[in-house]
């Protein structure tokens, strides 16, 4: 059985220009660069990874929000596209989004109520009105919203309760795929496992799959069944969240889990100096090769490819020289 | 015989509240924040949104503006700083006390050069001009991991990350040579592999210049990670008060209770995550009695009637303010709980769960 996201090889360059000159000089940023991951129906993959390192953009190419400049993305079996046609329609209503800023992504001038039926208004338009109305009242219950709140505009709510609002349009659809990005990053913490559990429980309830991207790696531990690290375009790293932040193979992933600052165990100086390079100039060979602190010259020449093996996948000359099985 | 006076505390605030106007009235934002920052100490302050937590610092250095009606009392090395002259004020600001804040490159100014700014800031406190002036500079960015020290004068902060624009902040709150640094989520904006960078950095600084730091936080990793001691805000309130490991070993307060237990873990086993319900109060809806007790499932009728003081809990250097201390004894470790190698948060989300068993 094929998954219900299959994503290939896909790319996403965008032309810029480089300061320098009159016009600047011509540069490509490659802000994604052969990305390739399945998500099965049900099941929740989460994407980790900085600032820059290309994850809200694969969120909005698997949507189709943005076009590809290569690779292949296949939603049950049908390609998507960023061309919007009556396809890629019927397929967004099976595909929805949950934004990080949830003020941002709700109309400011529309009842809360009105919102949460839009979908059902655009996508099944022939819907009698007292359906849609009955609809939208089990879709804020579901979400935890109250009846009487349905008439209230988004400003009139908290960031919690917006980011319901939200929750509740992008389910409304009963969709089969649902993209977070960055879904509880502007809330706060005890609002933040509030949004967290509801996802939860919806999840178990309507049984969608999700793309979770989130900078928090706690967070995605706490929601994903899988989980795939990024750098600077692509996928270094992938397997089960427990497997991978317990016991990371990739000398990235072991960076970023060991400069977490967690209660109840001293954090470990870090040992990656300087910034991410500028997706613009990518380094050549490994990605990570400037930074990484046990890089050899084969890095700096020739790019790894992601190997997979055992229910897990890492990208890294140096992980690869023996099973993994080995150096867990 | 007599023994020598004792110093005073670096800073001590007494009782600071906090008015804003909103036209009609005033809304009550701090309740009386009494704190005692020792030299060279590292205090925390944490709390959600809206907590008061940044207020407190901005209201004790006079930068909260006309629209604020302050009052009770900030000194600085014994020294009462409340409602000095604006002149009398900036020696102080950025001399023995120098401020941080979360986003670096609105704190910057983007149409000067780095070492003009730095330089401002060491003509200011320190009356340094010149070739004087520029070597010092560079020392300073050279001090706060800058490569390129020499080069970096000449450029912007649009040239800079957002890692380097917040070490370049921090060398111009060390070019006043300052007593203390109260940094206001200095890290929130960084990504997680630069935030370490910076908390390594002021663990540098610190240990060197012995510096006393405030770190207000929302993130309690980040707290845990640098903090001697930690206070824990709540609707304009300090509810919790303690050295910081015993603080997040055992918490006391509810509320420090249902914040630990509403974080995911990154080992351990998966489970559940116990959220606070409901959420914050706004500033002019607070409830009469206790402000957490509308979301707290330890409260009872007493909780409703007045606000709770922070009063000793009996363990060394903790308060907390809350009418039932002592009926909340921390059963994190008991029987039914997690092992004794349980990691903080799943304790507490243990207990919480326990609390709210026995509500229901």
């Amino acid at each position: 059985m094929s998954a219900l996201l299959e994503v290939r090889d896909l790319a996403r360059h965008f032309a810029v220009a480089r300061p320098g000159g009159l016009w600047g000089r011509r540069a490509t940023l490659r802000a994604v660069d052969g990305v390739s991951f399945d998500i099965e129906a049900g099941r929740t993959l989460g994407l980790v990874g900085e600032s820059g390192c290309g994850k809200s953009t694969t969120a909005r190419l698997v949507l189709g929000l943005t076009p590809a400049t290569a690779g292949d993305i296949r939603f049950d079996g049908v390609p998507v596209t960023a061309r919007h046609d009556g396809d890629w329609r019927r397929a967004r209503a099976r595909m929805q989004m949950v934004y990080q800023d949830p003020l941002g992504a709700l109309d400011r001038r529309q009842a809360v109520a009105e919102q949460i039926g839009e979908p059902l208004a655009i996508h099944r338009p022939l819907t009698p009105r007292a359906e849609r109305a009955e609809r939208v009242a089990a879709l804020m219950d579901a979400v935890g919203l109250r009846r009487d709140q349905a008439a209230r505009y988004p400003h009139e709510l908290s960031g919690g309760q917006r980011q319901r609002v939200v929750i509740a349009r992008a389910l409304a659809l009963d969709p089969q795929l649902l993209v977070c990005d960055e879904p509880v990053s502007a809330l706060d913490v005890s609002i933040q496992a509030q949004v967290l559990n509801l996802l939860d429980d919806l999840r178990a309830r309507t049984g969608f799959a999700a793309l979770f991207i989130s900078h928090d790696l706690k967070v995605v531990r706490q929601m994903a069944d899988r989980v795939a690290v990024m750098y600077l375009g692509r996928i270094v790293e992938e397997g089960a969240p427990d497997e991978v932040f317990h016991a990371p193979l990739h000398p990235y992933t072991q960076a970023l889990v060991a400069a977490i600052p967690t209660l109840g165990r001293r954090r470990v100086r870090t040992t990656l100096r300087g910034d991410p390079p500028s997706p613009v100039d990518r380094p050549p060979g490994c990605p990570f090769h400037t930074r990484c602190p046990v890089a050899i010259a084969r890095c700096a020449s020739e790019t790894p490819a992601l190997r997979h093996d055992a229910g897990r996948a890492v990208a890294c000359h140096l992980a690869a020289a023996t099973p993994f099985a080995e150096i867990v | 015989m007599t023994s020598p006076p004792l110093a005073p505390p670096l800073i001590q605030l007494r009782d600071l509240t906090v008015e804003f106007d909103q036209g009609a009235r005033f809304v009550r934002a701090l309740h009386g924040v009494s704190l005692t920052l020792a030299r060279g100490e590292a205090l925390g302050l944490v709390g959600e949104s809206g907590c008061g937590k940044s207020i407190t610092w901005l209201a004790a250095l006079g930068l909260l503006g006309p629209g604020a009606r302050v009052a009770g009392s900030v000194q600085v090395a014994g020294e009462e700083v409340l409602g000095l002259p604006d002149r009398a004020l900036s020696r102080i600001r950025g001399g023995r006390v120098a401020l941080i804040f979360q986003d670096p490159s609105s704190s910057l100014n983007p149409v000067h050069r780095i070492g003009r700014q730095i330089g401002e800031a060491l003509r200011l406190h320190r009356g340094l001009t010149g070739g004087a002036q520029r070597a010092e500079a560079r020392r300073l960015l050279d001090r706060v991991g800058i490569a390129n020290a020499a080069q970096r004068l000449d450029e912007y902060p649009h040239e800079l990350s957002g890692g380097m624009n917040q070490r370049v902040m921090i060398a111009m709150a060390l070019a006043g040579e300052p007593d203390v640094l109260v940094a206001d989520e200095p890290t929130t904006a960084l990504d997680t592999t630069i935030q370490a960078q910076i908390l390594d950095l002021l663990h540098d600084l610190r240990a060197e210049t012995g510096m006393a730091l405030v770190l207000i936080s929302h993130d309690l990793g980040v707290v845990a990670d640098m903090a001697d001691r930690v206070a824990v805000m709540y609707g304009g309130r300090i509810i919790e008060e303690g050295p910081a490991e015993a603080l997040f070993a055992a918490p006391d307060h509810p509320y420090t209770r249902g914040l630990m237990a509403a974080l995911p873990d990154l080992e351990g086993p998966r489970r559940r995550l116990s959220a606070i319900p409901g959420a914050v109060p706004a500033p002019d809806r607070l409830p009469p009695g206790c402000t957490f007790a509308p979301r707290c499932a330890h409260a009872e009728g007493l909780c409703e009637g007045a606000p709770p003081a922070l009063r000793g809990t009996g363990r060394a250097g903790r308060r907390a303010a809350c009418h039932r201390l002592e009926a909340l004894v921390w059963t994190g470790l008991a029987a039914s709980g997690p092992s004794a190698t349980a990691r903080p948060a799943e304790v507490a989300r243990a207990e919480v769960a326990r609390a709210e068993r026995a509500r229901a």
